[in-house]
């Protein structure tokens, strides 16, 4: 029996999906576009028995996160684009000693302090680390208010799965607009979680250490390629939506809000009886390459559009290397996309060849 | 032939059994080993060990874990006190001390100090200045006096150009969360039974639940100073001392 919908912003099912996912520690420093999940858990989560604590800093919310990831309790934090920029250090240790730690980002517009608008220039920074080091963070990127909700489920349950920093990457359109959300039955605390590394104190056992300093001779080496076990491994966790590429002649890809603006843009076109499907990545990392790879095999052309100056239509590129290119269009940020200003570039890409 | 006397050996002085019964990496004449030992000591006299959890620091102390055997994570530089607050709060039940350097804590740790103990954090500090930035070579910390040469400042600090020594502990006794805050040294035995004294009433304050507890250790850094060990302790008492006067700022208990 699930509960009743209710209607709530993004941001909101952020902060209600992480209470019934089982998060009871969040720590945050207020930034626009995502104050909406401080304001609301600063109640609710003392509600839920957990703790809430206003940083003061993003350099300290992410460090915080970093000690209660360490006992093994689900903990999150989120900030917007500079402060993320903050957070980076802190995200690098705790993917180098192996921690589990929810980190959203409502990505804003930038270089600098940019604008509080929507943006998604922060893909890079998302999925090829962020900070210092040989690291990946996995990447959801929700495009629905439902998906705000159900990818926080996700983000938990594959932070503890792989005991690595996950991080939800949304936007100032997903995280203010408001649509009817599905809860679900709130997970039970689970006790044993973490159990055979999280600090509890000692007790009776041999101490634990969790740290990212290998300094004894091929003990980094190592470390390092443990980690990349780890992150070939997390390739099973693709997650994608298809929306008709069997038939396409073009694939649009595109992610997030972008990729749902697009999608309304790419059915107008089939039913002007345009051959075009789009798919709309939904973990960044891993990025679905082996889907797009089959496409490209199968002969489609393809489209990228973000809500920057071309990020990830380098993974795109990569993906098809060899088979394929693809084209791009971006909407600079500081500017809001539509629909409609869609239709043309699509249009054009597929003309052309 | 004369009978032997039977021998009665008598243990009087032991290591507490929390520090591992290893060599140092500290150099001759450092006193971050002295003052683990009386942190370990600490530890076994409340009976914390088992509920403890360590915040390591970046500095000539990260090697924390190797001596005092706890449950330990290893904390960016200057981040202990905001690692230690995510500890704390995610494990209220535990015991959570962190351990940080000058330049670790004064330095770029700064806003993470003030605002921990501002916060009133159920968590125990030992920080242990020793005026110098000590594992990345001496270069001049925010601790480091007036005309003390360092490796940043050749012809020694200057105030004018480079401030004065800041001084933690009546900093931090500044802040309301704080239940305690003190100066100590272990340059002898009097100042170590008083700095004793100090690190059990800091680690006391989490203990009865009093608020944010604090213990500054001057201490030497013979290889950076430049000197022998034992001009460095003379410099403790001749130099460090009266410009960072001992004493207890703050005591939560001794307050209306
Ligand atoms: C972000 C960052 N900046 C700089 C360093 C380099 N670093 C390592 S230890 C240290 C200073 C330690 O000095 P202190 O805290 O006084 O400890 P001591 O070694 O003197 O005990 C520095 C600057 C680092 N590890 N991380
Ligand atoms: S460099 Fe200084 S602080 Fe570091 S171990 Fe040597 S004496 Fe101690
Ligand atoms: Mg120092």
């Amino acid at each position: 029996m699930s509960a009743k919908r209710v209607f709530i912003k993004g941001n909101e099912a952020i902060g209600q999906g992480a209470l019934a996912a089982g998060c009871r520690c969040y720590f945050g420093y207020p930034i626009t576009p995502q104050n909406d999940i401080p304001e609301m858990l600063s109640s609710a989560m003392p509600a839920a028995g957990g703790q809430f604590v206003q940083a003061e800093s993003e350099v300290a919310a992410a460090n915080m996160l970093l000690g209660a990831a360490a006992c093994g309790v689900r903990a999150m934090t989120t900030s917007s684009s500079p402060g993320v920029s903050l957070m980076q250090e802190a995200i690098s240790y705790m993917a180098g000693s192996e921690l589990p730690g929810v980190i959203v980002n409502m990505n804003r517009g930038g270089p600098g302090l940019g604008d509080i608008g929507p943006s998604q220039g922060d893909y890079f920074q998302s999925v090829k680390g962020g900070g210092h080091g040989d690291y990946r963070t996995l990447t959801l990127a929700p495009a629905t208010c439902q998906e705000c909700y159900d990818l926080t489920f996700t983000a938990f349950e594959l932070a503890y799965k792989y005991r690595n920093p996950v991080l939800i990457l949304g936007d100032a359109i997903v995280g203010q607009m408001k649509e009817p959300v599905t809860p679900r039955e709130p997970l039970p605390i689970d006790p044993a979680e973490g159990g055979d590394w999280k600090l509890t104190g000692r007790g009776e056992r041999a101490p634990r250490l969790l740290k990212s300093l290998f300094l004894e001779d091929g003990a980094l080496a190592g470390q390092n390629r443990l980690l990349q076990k780890k992150y070939e491994a997390m390739r099973a966790e693709v997650l994608y939506e298809d929306f008709e590429t069997a038939a396409a002649d073009l694939v649009v890809v595109a992610y997030g809000s972008i990729g749902r603006i697009a999608k309304t843009a790419v059915r107008a076109l089939r039913d002007a009886g345009l051959k075009i499907g789009l798919l709309r990545p939904i973990t960044l990392y891993p990025f679905p390459e082996e889907a797009l790879r089959a496409l490209a095999a199968a002969g489609k052309r393809f489209l990228t559009i973000e809500h920057n100056l071309g990020q990830m239509v380098d993974d795109v590129r990569l993906a098809v290397r060899g088979l394929a290119d693809s084209d791009f269009y971006g909407v600079f940020p500081g500017n809001l996309p539509t629909p409609d200003e869609f239709v043309e570039p699509i249009r054009a890409a597929a003309k052309g060849a | 032939m004369s009978s032997i006397p039977e021998i009665k050996e008598e243990l009087v002085f032991d290591r507490p059994k929390v520090l591992a019964d290893v060599p140092s990496h500290y150099c001759p004449g450092c006193q971050h080993g002295v003052i683990h030992r009386m942190v370990a000591e600490c530890l076994e006299e409340f009976g914390l060990v088992e509920k403890t959890i360590a915040v390591s620091s970046i500095g000539c102390s990260v090697f924390l874990y190797n001596y005092i055997l706890v449950d330990t994570v290893e904390a960016p530089h200057g981040r202990a006190p905001a690692v230690a607050t995510g500890v704390k709060r995610a494990r209220t039940d535990a015991f959570v001390f962190a351990y940080q350097g000058d330049g670790d804590l004064a330095s770029i740790g700064l806003a993470e100090i003030m605002h921990a103990a501002n916060r009133g954090e159920r968590i125990s500090v030992v920080f242990v200045n020793n005026t110098v930035y000590g594992m990345t070579g001496g270069q001049m910390a925010p601790t480091t006096m007036i005309g003390q040469k360092t490796t940043t400042c050749p012809a020694g600090r200057c105030a004018e150009r480079e401030g004065g020594p800041m001084r933690m502990a009546e900093l931090i006794a500044s802040l309301d969360g704080v239940a305690y805050s003190a100066r100590v040294a272990v340059n002898s035995i009097k100042n170590m039974a008083q700095a004793k004294r100090a690190l059990r009433r800091t680690f006391e304050t989490q203990i009865k639940g009093e608020g944010f507890g604090f213990v500054e250790f001057l201490a030497t850094c013979p290889t950076n100073w430049r000197v022998s060990p034992v001009a460095a302790n003379e410099r403790v008492a001749k130099e460090m001392i009266p410009g960072f006067p001992l004493g207890v700022y703050k005591d939560a208990a001794k307050e209306d």
